[in-house]
């Protein structure tokens, strides 16, 4: 019993109570759950007269032709969509059916996530953070997926998720303290903006290196899959980081582990000035789910409805199948990669314009909604008002804030400081004491 | 040309005998035919005397006492699972023999042959809380997993101020020169991640120490990577106690004690230091002390100052080359701590600044004959 608490110390106080897990339901979850990763089977050999192929790498048949397999005869794997873009649904069936409460809650964090993107971007133009990237145009594909999943799922992020946090209650000040790294920021200013993570939101920390996550997204369902919890770990990336070594590294792993985690790539046309032209020539990312012996799927990541379906139904194949699913979400980077970025040097204002104005996530639900009655010119109006009030006030209270002392760049390296490090501390106070004119510390907590 | 096919036949059989009796993968330590393997292993290990406090001891190699280690770690902590290339049957250096058996195959398990899915995998499942003991096959094959171990390993604790670790990472590998390795069976690359604040590296020097410091990496609460010099994973062979111990990481350990000399090294070298203390006393009248390092980062500098202050000359030998080697971070902070004790230049002995070669192995490695002109060279200053 003790050598499972570090398991359960880290998944979140909620789960704990909900599962209380003892050894003995481990282990039956364990059966349940298949946790089996089969290896050492040893094959069968036929009689020499039996003519079907024995190679051990394939299960497959002879052909007396020569046909190479053309990578782009076949059809691309088709968009699923749930609503046209004036939010209209397309098939009754497949209407999610979700209730007003949970819509409007859809719709209220794409809107918030925009409005903090538009105030954090300016902040940055005018020098007052050092960094921002913005989620313009992907927000459905951030709040689609997160409303399917359960809390309690482990999500490892790229750095353009925002909205997942919000969607689970990451609280605005905790985002504005991190991209102004001040003396509320848990993680003490050490990482540029944007790069969030909040242990009660089950939300690991982002990490600027692209698809490094992605193995660990399969190495934490496989762990939490043996600790009998039926949760799966999601894992965000874009069509870029697919091009990344740990992205093959991630998929293969998770389909020969049988990690329950669903990998989530927001294909938005662009990685950085790159077009997706330039990024590889087979059909998208979704093609490559299969190769890896992957269940895969390709939806419209502008439809939030089209997002919400496919993760849910990816989910509850990852846990109670204990496999990992692949979700390639079609969506337009309508915004510059970053605030260091000026993507008008790369692709066209109309390209952009067109996305922003004819086919955008907010403004697709926003239909959808107003078609039902349940939103209005005037609720737009109030609800603006109200986000705006709440962005303002928070972003004044975090810019105020001084920055953590300069002995926060010391502590965590290790879980204790080495004797080496204690030094290195000490040798920062003394120069400090003697050069302090020469260091911005009216701007930092005392050492 | 007839003498052209005479030689490869010969060549081709002498290989075939080699490889049978002692394939890099199976076997690490070369036992006959091969003449040029003997010098590469030109040093007696030295077992030392199993600590009484420590109870029943049983006669263990090094892989045996790797193998208890985490025999151990999976019967303490349920949440331990071991894995990477080849490990389920047993280990191309038999370090898991009998574990997947007995823990059952989710516990033990092979993975795809990709050394960056393997530490990534590693992280996740530790970022979780989970103790994760990866192994890649060869030290020299960790480079593919540089990016996960130093971007990610080492600084998942420091960005997120503590929320999230991945503590219960340990990296296991077999490492340096095995007589006939070449380039890609024989790597030291400590000193590539002594410069990465955020991990631990680890390396011993004998069955007992290997047990110890192992099970120390398994459970300490940072990342490690655990260096096993697989030399020694047949050749060392001693009285091991069965209980569960552990050892102190970030100490070195003074094994001799001397006035005049301080030597200083890891693994393996730590045995040709032992001889190179011998041959000094017996032929130049010099008592060394002899400290074997243990753990390279966070390194344990009291410990080497002290015995510098006493005995006012260093030599430093490790079989990584020499340019950038841990011996220069050793010797530079040596120099600042010690100034006035010194009585000759710090020395340091390693590999040349070569990729390692393979017929050349004799002539490469900082074997006993170059340790000790160094010390001559000290004495006489």
């Amino acid at each position: 019993m003790a050598s499972i608490r570090p398991v359960l110390s880290s998944v979140s106080r909620r789960c704990l109570q909900r599962f209380c897990i003892s050894e003995r339901n481990v282990k039956v979850l364990s059966i349940v759950r298949n946790l089996s990763v089969s290896h050492g089977v040893r094959q069968e050999m036929p009689s020499v007269n039996d003519d079907k192929p024995q190679f051990p790498g394939a299960r497959s048949s002879f052909t007396e032709k020569l046909k190479f397999l053309d990578g782009t005869v076949y059809d691309p794997i088709p968009i699923y969509r749930v609503m046209n873009k004036m939010g209209k649904i397309i098939d009754a069936d497949e209407d999610p059916g979700l209730d007003q409460t949970v819509v409007e809650k859809m719709y209220k964090c794409m809107t918030k996530l925009n409005g903090i993107d538009k105030i954090l971007y300016e902040s940055q133009r005018q020098g007052r953070i050092s960094f921002y990237m913005t989620s313009y145009g992907e927000e459905g594909t951030h709040i689609g997926s997160a409303a399917a999943i359960d809390p309690r799922d482990m999500v490892y992020g790229q750095y353009r998720e925002g909205g997942v946090l919000i969607w689970r209650g990451f609280p605005m000040d905790k985002m504005m303290n991190q991209c102004y790294g001040n003396n509320e920021d848990i993680g003490y200013g050490r990482q540029m903006p944007v790069h969030y993570g909040s242990k009660e939101h089950n939300f690991a920390a982002i990490s600027s290196p692209l698809a490094t996550q992605m193995p660990h997204a399969a190495g934490a369902a496989f762990a939490l899959k043996r600790a009998g919890l039926d949760v799966c770990t999601v894992c965000y990336f874009g069509d870029g980081a697919a091009s990344e070594g740990d992205a093959h590294a991630a998929l293969n792993f998770a389909a020969t582990l049988d990690a329950p985690c669903i990998f989530f790539c927001r294909n938005n046309g662009y990685a950085i000035s790159t077009p997706t032209s330039e990024q590889y020539r087979g059909d998208g990312i979704a093609c490559r789910g299969p190769a890896y012996g992957m269940s895969s799927v390709r939806v419209d990541g502008n439809d939030v409805f089209a997002v919400y379906n496919a993760t849910k139904a990816a989910r509850e194949m990852a846990v109670n199948e204990s496999k990992p699913v692949l979700i390639e979400a079609m969506t337009y980077r309508t915004g510059h990669h970053s605030t260091s970025d000026d993507s008008s040097a790369y692709r066209s204002v109309d390209e952009v314009r067109y996305w922003d104005k004819e086919d955008h996530p907010i403004g697709r639900l926003r239909n959808y909604m107003v078609e039902k009655n349940w939103w209005s010119v005037e609720k737009e109006k109030a609800w603006m008002a109200e986000v705006k009030k709440e962005i303002m006030q928070e972003f004044e209270k975090a810019e105020k804030l001084k920055k953590p002392s300069p002995k926060y760049m010391m502590s965590d390296v290790f879980d204790k400081p080495s004797k080496r490090l204690i030094q290195q501390e000490q040798e920062l106070r003394q120069h400090l004491k003697q050069y302090k004119e020469h260091y911005p510390t009216d701007k930092f907590d005392d050492l | 040309m007839a003498s052209l096919r005479t030689t490869l036949n010969k060549l081709g059989k002498l290989c075939s005998q080699s490889w049978r009796k002692s394939t890099v993968l199976r076997n690490p330590v070369c036992q006959g035919n091969l003449q040029i393997c003997r010098h590469a292993s030109a040093w007696k290990f030295v077992p030392d005397s199993p600590p009484e406090s420590l109870g029943e001891t049983t006669k263990m190699n090094l892989f045996q006492s790797l193998t208890n280690a985490m025999d151990i770690a999976l019967g303490t902590d349920s949440t331990a699972v071991i894995f990477g290339e080849d490990v389920a049957f047993g280990g191309v250096f038999r370090c898991t023999v009998g574990l997947a058996d007995k823990y059952g195959k989710d516990r033990v398990f092979n993975t795809p042959l990709c050394e960056q899915g393997i530490v990534g995998f590693g992280i996740g499942m530790a970022s979780v809380g989970a103790t994760a003991i990866a192994e890649i096959q060869f030290a020299d094959y960790i480079y593919p997993a540089f990016d996960q171990i130093v971007n990610e390993a080492a600084k998942f604790r420091y960005r997120c101020g503590n929320i999230f670790d991945v503590g219960g990472l340990t990296i296991r590998t077999p490492w340096g020169a095995v007589g006939h390795g070449a380039l890609y069976h024989s790597q030291c690359p400590e000193a590539f991640f002594g410069h990465v604040p955020g991990i631990k590296v680890v390396i011993p020097r004998s069955p007992i120490q290997a047990k110890g410091l192992l099970l120390s990496c398994i459970r300490d609460k940072n990342p490690c990577i655990f260096f096993e010099p697989k030399v020694l994973y047949r050749a060392a062979v001693e009285q091991v106690p069965v209980q569960d111990y552990m050892l102190p990481l970030e100490q070195a350990e003074v094994i001799v004690e001397g006035s005049d000399v301080t030597l200083l090294a890891w693994g393996t070298q730590v045995h040709v230091m032992h001889e190179v203390a011998q041959l000094a006393q017996e032929k130049l009248g010099v008592s060394c002390e002899v400290i074997d390092l243990r753990t390279i980062v966070p390194w344990d500098s009291e410990t080497i100052c002290k015995s510098v202050q006493k005995t006012g000359r260093l030599l430093v030998a490790h079989e990584a080359p020499i340019t950038g080697g841990f011996a220069g971070e050793i010797i530079a902070t040596v120099q600042a701590e010690c100034f006035l004790h010194l009585e000759a230049p710090i020395q340091r002995v390693c590999g040349y600044d070569t990729p390692f070669p393979h017929i050349f192995e004799p002539f490469y490695l900082p074997d006993k004959w170059r340790c000790l002109e160094a010390v001559k060279t000290m004495i006489n200053y």
